[in-house]
């Protein structure tokens, strides 16, 4: 039986993060980013999922969990908030959001 | 065979998140979003995660993700104009971000040997969960329960019109 | 008791200035000259006390508190009552107390009559603690508490420039003469490792049994020279007497008191409290004798020249005070004393007798503008020639039995080298003709001849007119003691030898002997000579009375006769001050401290420091874009380095 290195798993967590750091970067859109936001954590629950499966724990998996809850309120809020921010300002550009500049 | 379902699985999401990168309107970002869930399930019950790959599927993708594509729809966004960014800088200094985040990462990634697990006993069978969730973790438990009335309290009060 | 002395003046000054503002003059005055009689009755008091007892024990002592304490410095506050400061307590109440009844009539109508009583009241706090301090440093506060409160008096009318100047003056030059007081409280303490008297003369008298002679500087000579320079500045005496003359701006009952009878003498006290130390080093008695006559003639023959009818007195003060010093070079320390008690009655009473006039004459002091002032006020002007005769020295006034003595002691001094004793005499005789003459141009031209007062002042004529009594009985008082005071100290001779000098005999105890001697046994016991005193003494007094006689007619021929211009600017020793020290310290200052250091540094500092800031602010403000993204792009880039930290470095880090 072949078995796959935990390197690969971790590698491909590593690409999913950078790709959703990336899209933070480089979208103008909120609600895309809260997409890239979302790709972020989801490469780091597989991290931990995957350590939690090469060492035997649980800890991990129930790690996971509880960020997957916050995960589903933080995406709540924050669309939330983006609706209320359309509502204003008919655009969801972040860069016209500009009322904190000094 | 293992290997070969992995590899599909990870090119899945890998070209997934790129697509998310990559699409200009934001609905096909969020399908795409909604394919590398997919693909991160099939890892998941890869790894013996069986528990969380249910969850994964019913409320990330199904919850979660339904909600920003209910959002998306609500507001009627078109797809982003492609007119002149005006701050490029952005642009540009994402290229080496990503190159360094990546070197970094790679970098820890090295430090682990190979140390396979036999597939058969996996630890995150549904029993075993439930019973830590509701012994060593009750108290976790039951404040994110909190966080979520609050974080529903929240939504509602925001979005209320008026 | 001897607490109850020293505090009520303060008591009363605390109460008179935190509450006067609102009370009635009346109030006032009870209180501010009550609290001086209540100080006066217990000097009487005090001093029967000491005269009941023998005179080895005449010493009293109080302690009051523990003040220092501090490694080896350890300093009280007690008061020491000896045959020194007795007379001493006594005079300064007793002419304090009558001087403030003087005052309760001057100043009437003045707006500042509270502030006036409660400085006159912690005047006499600060003049007793001088007097009754047992140590250095108490001594000292005393000494400095009095330049201030002449300071304040002599500000009394502070919105005039020139008053305001002056006692700046007077503070300044005051605190020239400190600094050398305190170098030499330095070196006592250095030397000794205590500040109180009693052990510091106990260690002179043991440690020092010869004396420095002259021209060698040892320790001794310049601890005593050092103490020397603070009483130069206390008492006017040249080069720091340039203050007295200006501090006349003051109310004349502040003139009486601080600069007639009391502040100044402090000097003389000073060096007569360490007289052990001064006949131990002839050099610095050497000093303080040339001073005090060359001081004694110069001022007199400045006031020669002076219109001003205080100036006349100021000068007349520094004169008598170079001659209470010319007597301490000598040795004679009861001599000087003894000048010291009764010039403080017939100086007194010439001030408040001046202050009479120039009150009667709606604040006039030129005496080019008085005149023929004995038909109207005839007992000021019969007071004033009680004070006139005194100071000239006529027997039989108190005058003359205090000036001969210290000329007799000048001739015969054991201390001064030949033939400075002699030569100092001669000076001093000199001043004695010099005061008889402008004491009589003073009196001539205020009360006799032709009246030259303005007939209006302020609108309304001016009647000058007699004192009222509150102002009156004092002069009386003090015009019996100018006449009468001078027995208590008649020098033995007068009796052949019979009925010793009672005061020198009292005061005798408290003072050093001069000139001192390794065995006391060889010192050859002189026959006093009383012919040759009684000759110099009958000399001396006929000349001063033919003196009176040819001045009275001299000034009374012309009294408006000008003076010599040398003497009336007085020598240009302030325009000589003024461009070798003044005005070069105050250009020193403008430029280089003022321009240098406080503008270009200092604020230089301060204002670069807040310039810094702003610059280093704008840049920074470039940070708060108010764009998501950037403050994205900021966490994210920040969160690499933190990750980059631990992967490179932290990984290396030994595990604990």
């Amino acid at each position: 039986m072949t078995t796959i290195p935990i390197s690969w798993y971790l590698a491909v967590a590593a690409v999913l993060f950078t790709i959703g750091a990336v899209t933070v970067f480089v979208k103008r859109n909120a609600i895309v980013m809260l997409l890239g936001i979302e790709l972020m954590l989801n490469a780091a629950n597989l991290t931990a999922v995957t350590f939690s499966s090469y060492f035997r724990e649980l800890a991990g998996q129930i790690l996971v969990f509880f960020v997957m809850v916050v995960a589903a309120a933080e995406a709540a809020v924050g669309l939330a908030i983006i609706v209320l921010l359309f509502r204003h300002r008919e655009t969801l550009n972040v860069d016209e959001a500009q009322l904190l500049k000094l | 065979m293992e290997r070969a379902l992995f590899v599909i699985f990870a090119l899945t999401a890998i070209v997934a998140a790129l697509n998310v990168l990559l699409r200009r309107h934001p609905l096909h970002s969020a399908l795409a979003l909604l394919v590398v869930l997919g693909a991160l399930t099939g890892l998941y019950v890869l790894l013996g995660a069986y528990f969380l790959a249910m969850i994964q599927v019913v409320i990330y993708a199904g919850a979660i993700l339904v909600l920003f594509l209910f959002v998306i729809m609500l507001l009627n966004i078109r797809a982003e104009e492609a007119r002149l960014e005006r701050r490029p800088f952005f642009r540009w200094l994402a290229v080496p971000f990503a190159l360094l985040l990546g070197a970094e990462i790679f970098y820890l990634v090295r430090t682990f040997e190979e140390n396979p697990v036999p597939s058969g006993t996996s630890v995150g069978v549904t029993e075993a969960i439930g019973r830590e969730l509701f012994t060593t973790y009750l108290l976790p438990f039951e404040v994110t329960s909190i966080l979520i009335l609050i974080a529903i309290l929240g939504a509602v009060v925001l979005a209320r019109r008026g | 008791m001897l607490k109850a002395l020293v505090l009520s003046p303060l008591i009363a000054a605390g109460i008179i200035g935190i509450f006067g503002r609102r009370w009635s003059e009346r109030l006032i005055a009870v209180i501010g000259c009550g609290s001086v009689g209540l100080s006066m009755l217990l000097a009487f008091r005090v001093f029967g006390e000491l005269w009941s007892r023998p005179p080895e024990q005449r010493v009293i002592w109080e302690p009051f508190f523990s003040w220092i304490a501090s490694g080896p410095l350890r300093v009280d506050w007690g008061f020491h009552l000896d045959a020194l400061s007795g007379v001493y307590v006594l005079f300064v109440t007793f002419v304090g107390f009558w001087i403030h009844v003087f005052a309760v009539g001057y100043m009437r109508g003045d707006s500042g009559y509270a502030r006036f009583f409660a400085y006159m009241n912690l005047f006499m706090f600060m003049m007793l603690v001088l007097v009754l301090a047992d140590n250095f440093l108490v001594m000292f506060v005393g000494w400095e508490g009095v330049g201030l409160c002449s300071y304040l008096l002599i500000g009394h009318y502070f919105d005039r420039a020139y008053a305001a100047s002056a006692a700046k003056k007077a503070f300044i030059v005051n605190r020239i003469g400190d600094f050398g007081f305190a170098l030499g409280l330095i070196l006592i303490f250095a030397t000794f490792g205590t500040l109180r008297f009693s052990e510091v003369m106990g260690a002179i008298v043991a440690r020092f049994p010869e004396p420095e002679a002259l021209g060698e500087i040892g320790l001794l000579t310049t601890i005593a020279l050092l103490l020397f320079v603070g009483a130069t500045g206390k008492s006017a005496q040249i080069p720091l007497h340039v203050w007295l003359p200006d501090a006349m701006a003051g109310p004349t009952p502040v003139s009486a008191l601080i600069h007639a009878a009391t502040m100044v003498t402090a000097g003389v006290y000073m060096v007569a409290r360490c007289s052990e130390l001064y006949v131990r080093s002839l050099t610095a008695l050497f000093v303080i004798a040339v001073i005090g006559g060359v001081t004694a003639l110069l001022a007199a023959t400045i006031g020669l020249a002076q219109w001003n009818i205080k100036k006349v007195l100021a000068y007349s003060t520094i004169s008598q005070l170079g001659y209470m010093f010319l007597a301490c070079g000598a040795g004679a320390f009861s001599a000087a004393i003894f000048h010291v008690v009764t010039h403080a009655f017939f100086k007194a009473l010439l001030f408040l007798g001046a202050g009479s006039v120039i009150v009667a004459l709606h604040h006039e002091e030129d005496m080019r503008r008085m005149g023929g002032l004995k038909r109207v006020m005839p007992l000021t002007y019969g007071t004033m020639l009680c004070g006139w005769l005194a100071i000239a020295g006529l027997p039989p006034f108190a005058g003359f039995f205090s000036k001969d003595e210290i000329l007799w002691r000048t001739w015969t001094s054991p201390v001064l080298p030949e033939p400075w004793g002699r030569l100092l005499w001669a000076i001093g005789w000199a001043t004695t003709i010099l005061t008889a003459v402008y004491m009589t141009r003073l009196i001539v031209l205020t009360f006799e001849g032709e009246e030259r007062f303005a007939r209006h002042a302020e609108g309304h004529a001016l009647v000058p007119r007699e004192s009222p009594p509150v102002m009156a009985i004092p002069l009386l008082v003090l015009a019996v003691l100018s006449v009468g005071g001078g027995w208590m100290g008649i020098s033995e001779a007068y009796t052949g030898g019979r009925i010793a000098n009672g005061f020198e005999q009292f005061v005798r105890p408290a003072l050093a002997r001069a000139p001192v001697h390794l065995d006391p046994s060889a010192i050859a016991v002189e026959e006093p000579d009383h012919g040759m005193e009684l000759g110099l003494a009958a000399a001396t007094a006929l000349a001063v009375l033919a003196t009176l006689i040819w001045a009275r007619r001299f000034y009374q021929r012309d009294p408006l006769r000008p003076a010599p211009r040398l003497l009336e600017n007085k020598y240009y020793v302030d325009e000589i001050y003024e461009a070798l020290f003044v005005r070069p310290l105050v250009r020193g200052s403008t430029v280089l401290l003022w321009k240098v250091f406080d503008v270009a540094l200092i604020d230089g500092a301060v204002n670069g420091v807040a310039s810094a800031v702003a610059a280093c602010a704008a840049v920074l403000r470039r940070l708060q874009t108010g764009l998501v993204r950037s403050y994205l792009v900021m966490i994210l880039i920040g969160a690499l380095i933190v990750l980059g930290y631990f992967v490179f470095i932290g990984s290396r880090l030994p595990v604990r």
